[in-house]
């Protein structure tokens, strides 16, 4: 087991975001967490990287207990984050962002090889500032580089679709496979995307701050259809 | 370079304007404790002493391409207040890149000073690319005061970019740029600036587009930490149809203060003026994507800062 989630609850403006959250997840596994919006589904990657602090509970990752643990600690021993909404830096190249990813020197030559599989055309975009300049696209597929040149045990995505349009979507689906493969770690996927969902070892149902239901996609897309109970995994309505 | 003039404090002041070794490459004079102690001519390039006040004229001949000229000061004396006037002189179709710039080391508890005075005065398709860095280091409780003026003038066609950068040191400044444009003219200027301490900073830009298709960029970064304070004034006039940007962009940290007072005034209804200021304390979404990369949060903030100010 790479994931251990005890009792996570998470409490803003009385509102119970999460409640009593318990979860364990494989190594090598790849996860997709699913839900309506306000759901908590972001709270809840958010508190396995450290982003947002748990009201109690306990988040054990390959056997040590991380619950109090800064990000980049976290980062250290092995999580990565792909954010919803990518952060811009003034002054920041994407080679320099790259590069910190990497946490190693790596040449313009790997930089530019890492933003070909997302898509980029790397020439035109690795001397450039990590800023407005940018579409939400473009900076999209370069958050996912940056997470992907870090080959972590495991690998966390909130909304990778979101702000990308669905065609070129469907082709950033081989890098998320590719990088699970590569690295044999464990991939967390907040997604409402059928494709994902399809491919996904275990989907997470995720309802009013608590999991509704776990299991394959078979079983849950079919039953979800079947119920009309969530109508965003189909894309249908 | 034979540095029989220099010894080893001096030649790191100058290694923080300008690596030794290019200065050599042109033509240069340098400046120590408010006298000449250095010079080279080219042949194309002449540099020659003011006979009514301290300071040199620097003549740039007609289409001279790509020479390099350093004019660097350095004070290692404490107390000493030195002002000078440089005045540059560049031909027509000439395309040449100069270099200034003070370093102060002042190691004893009296203040120095240098205010230095640059005129350029561009002939009809010039171009000038201006670098100008500022730098204090030493021990002593006397103050490192650089108050430059460059005064820009550039005839038809002409055009200039200047950089400045002030990142270290200095404990007070008050910068003035001053331009004048004639038609088809471009004033590019960058100026980087990070202030610590009690440190105080005031940026002055004065910029005239009296000509036809004149333009202007003015791009302010800047960065205050601890108890220092800065003012960025940006006054800029379209008196024909032209087109002028000036943006002022600062990250504050602890109880530092900021304040950036843009004027931009159109005086044609052709004029395009845009000017835009932001001043905010470094994005916490900043530090934390950065954290999630394995930096901590002191390392995200130097990455931030370099890259910001770069």
């Amino acid at each position: 087991m790479i994931l251990e989630l005890e009792n996570i609850c998470f409490e803003r403006d009385n509102r119970k975001i999460l409640n009593n959250i318990n979860l364990k997840i494989d190594l090598g596994k790849f996860v997709a967490i699913t839900g309506p919006n306000g759901s908590g589904k972001s709270t809840l990657v958010k508190i396995i990287m450290g982003i947002e602090k748990p009201d109690s509970g306990k988040i054990i990752f390959d056997g040590k207990d991380i619950t109090n643990m800064e990000i980049n600690e976290r980062a250290k021993l092995g999580i990565s984050f792909g954010f919803q909404q990518p952060v811009r830096f003034k002054g920041i190249t994407v080679y320099d962002l790259l590069k910190i990813a990497a946490h190693r020197k790596i040449t313009k030559k790997e930089a530019c090889e890492a933003l070909a599989t997302v898509g980029l055309c790397a020439k035109e975009y690795v001397d450039r500032e990590v800023n407005g300049s940018l579409s939400g696209g473009e900076l999209k597929r370069i958050e996912i580089a940056t997470v992907a040149l870090r080959q972590t045990k495991l690998t966390i995505f909130d909304e990778p679709e979101a702000g990308i349009d669905l065609w070129s979507f469907n082709n950033l689906i081989d890098v998320f496979q590719k990088m699970s493969e590569i690295t044999k770690g464990t991939t967390i996927i907040i997604s409402h995307q059928e494709r994902i969902l399809e491919i996904a070892d275990e989907i997470i149902l995720m309802k009013s701050g608590k999991i509704q239901k776990i299991g394959t996609s078979e079983e849950i897309l079919n039953e979800e259809i079947k119920n009309k109970g969530c109508c965003k995994i189909k894309n249908n309505c | 370079m034979e540095a029989k003039n220099l010894n080893q404090i001096d030649e790191q002041l100058l290694n923080e304007i300008s690596n030794l070794e290019n200065i050599t490459k042109g033509a240069y004079n340098i400046r120590k404790n408010g006298k000449g102690v250095e010079r080279q001519v080219t042949e194309n390039v002449n540099i020659v002493t003011k006979k009514d006040v301290s300071g040199i004229d620097i003549y740039v001949k007609e289409n001279t391409k790509f020479e390099f000229i350093h004019i660097p000061v350095i004070i290692t004396e404490s107390g000493l207040n030195d002002l000078v006037y440089n005045d540059f002189y560049i031909g027509k179709n000439a395309n040449v890149i100069i270099v200034a710039g003070c370093g102060i080391h002042n190691d004893h508890h009296k203040d120095s000073e240098h205010d230095g005075i640059h005129r350029f005065y561009l002939e009809e398709g010039a171009k000038v690319k201006y670098v100008e860095k500022h730098y204090g280091e030493g021990n002593g409780d006397g103050k490192r005061i650089l108050n430059p003026v460059t005064e820009v003038y550039l005839k038809a066609g002409s055009s200039m970019e200047m950089e400045s950068v002030q990142i270290k040191g200095v404990s007070s400044t008050i910068r003035e740029t001053k331009g004048i444009l004639a038609e088809d003219t471009n004033f590019v200027v960058t100026e980087k600036i990070m202030t610590d301490g009690n440190q105080y900073a005031k940026t002055i830009f004065d910029v005239q587009l009296n000509g036809e298709n004149s333009s202007t960029h003015v791009t302010s970064r800047s960065v205050a930490t601890e108890n220092s304070k800065q003012e960025f004034v940006s006054k800029i006039y379209g008196n024909e149809k032209c087109f002028a940007h000036s943006e002022c962009d600062a990250i504050i940290k602890d109880n530092a203060i900021v304040t950036a007072t843009p004027e931009i005034t159109a005086n044609n209804v052709e004029a395009n003026l845009i000017h835009e200021a932001a001043i905010g304390k470094i994005a916490g979404e900043q530090l934390t994507k950065l954290m999630t990369l394995g930096l901590s949060e002191k390392e995200a903030e130097e990455e931030i800062i370099n890259g910001f100010l770069r």
